[in-house]
């Protein structure tokens, strides 16, 4: 069997790049890279964790949760990271989750109770 | 049981591809399918449950959790609780008989955390799977998978948990068994319970409303949650966190995600309560072991990653 192709993955705004191949997710080949160059979440595409915008190349999705990536907002490229399969080298831009902040990481955020 | 709630009786689950759910909830789960509806739905159930169906799988655009329904001892406390929650301010919808196939009237009710739950009184009973109600054996032969017993409980994140736990136990007759109290006193968790068990329901502030953290489901053994973990890793599955304990609950545990990126937990163990038990506190100060006894170190993933 021919290896698949694979992709040069740069993720410019963190000076970091990874292979990926054709049939892997971008996600899921940086982890195995044990590279740390996108936020890692639920890796099913439901908890937006891993959101970027790709910026160059061409990929595929699979579906998406629509809470976190909006028709207009894949017409500008942004993806979950963990649901895009490469098929030629992709320039991203890694960081786009806007988190709504747990409680315990933002004491600013935290709404008090009764 | 002081108003006549029972227990958990269903969860709808969102996920974005229902026939890659089936592979999580049922192959590598255990749990049993059940049926599919018109329109196209899934049911499942653990094989230790006697109702019909406890799981539902609905295909969205946008993972997450539907709602939880909990059962009630009869019609009649039914109708006396659909009064008291119209009378509480609750947004209160009539589910007719049928619209979940087995499932009779149910009682929808919104909270303000932002959680959707219902109350039924009456589900088809179609016994545990594989087992006659008349000297069963042990447990029934063909399970697959962690062969997960029962779905026991889920933990909803959300706004004014306060709020949400007053209607559980005031309206609803939910006892607190465990909380997690900040230095000012203010609870950021609240875990619930209708009967025995740790919990039934558990609640963590956080700011966006509605969020879905994890459904869990019961095994009976540290093996089972060990050999649970040893599945997750044969079939490449996203992990969480686990195998480990508990502080909260003392349960032990392993946390995975589902194919569209919704939290599973399988574990076993566990305290439990008597409704004349004062509640467990933990320290918010001390939440790393308040949630993961061993480690003693929160992973800010388990607390930010929801659906």
């Amino acid at each position: 069997m021919p290896e698949q192709a694979s992709h040069l993955i740069t993720v410019v705004n963190r000076n970091q790049d990874f292979k990926c191949a054709e049939d892997q997710v971008l996600l899921i080949a940086m982890e195995r890279m044990r590279a740390n160059a996108i936020n890692v979440g639920c890796r099913g595409g439901g908890c937006g964790v891993c959101k970027i915008r790709i910026l160059q190349g061409e990929y595929e999705c699979k579906r998406m949760s629509k809470a976190h990536i909006s028709e207009t907002d894949q017409q500008q490229g942004y993806v979950l990271a963990c649901r895009v399969f490469p098929r030629t080298d992709l320039e991203i831009e890694a960081d786009h989750y806007q988190a709504q902040e747990s409680c315990y990481a933002n004491e600013d955020g935290r709404i008090a109770s009764g | 049981m002081r108003k006549g709630v029972m227990r958990p009786g269903h969860i709808q689950i969102r996920v974005l591809d229902v026939e890659e759910a089936l592979k999580h909830y049922r192959d590598l789960m255990g749990l049993i399918e059940v049926e599919r509806d018109s329109q196209g739905r899934a049911y499942l159930k653990g094989w230790t449950e006697v109702d019909k169906f406890s799981v539902v799988l609905r295909e969205a655009d946008e993972p997450g959790m539907d709602f939880v329904g909990y059962k009630v001892l009869d019609n009649q406390t039914l109708a006396k609780l659909h009064g008291e929650l119209i009378e509480y301010g609750c947004n209160v919808e009539e589910i007719p008989a049928g619209e979940l196939n087995g499932c009779g009237r149910r009682i929808r009710f919104d909270s303000p955390t932002g959680h959707m739950f219902e109350i039924f009184a009456e589900k088809e009973q179609t016994g545990k799977w594989g087992l006659s109600n008349v000297n069963p054996e042990a447990w029934p032969r063909g399970l697959t998978g962690m062969k997960a017993t029962r779905f026991d409980h889920c933990l909803l994140y959300g706004p004014n948990i306060a709020g949400t736990l007053d209607l559980f136990r005031n309206v609803l007759g939910f006892e607190l068994a465990e909380q997690v109290l900040d230095p000012e006193g203010t609870r950021i968790a609240g875990f619930l319970t209708v009967g025995m068990k740790a919990h039934d329901v558990a609640f963590i502030e956080c700011p966006e409303p509605g969020k879905f953290h994890h459904a869990s489901f019961f095994l009976e053994t540290w093996e089972d949650v060990l050999r649970a973990a040893d599945l997750i890793s044969m079939e490449d599955v996203s992990l969480d966190i686990g195998p480990t304990r508990h502080g909260l609950t003392h349960g032990k545990t392993i946390y995975f995600f589902d194919p569209s990126g919704n939290r599973s937990e399988v574990f076993c163990g566990g305290d439990y309560h008597y409704p004349d038990h004062e509640p467990v506190t933990w320290k918010a100060e001390d939440l790393g072991k308040a949630i993961f006894y061993h480690d003693r170190v929160l992973n800010e993933r388990f607390l930010s990653v929801l659906t």
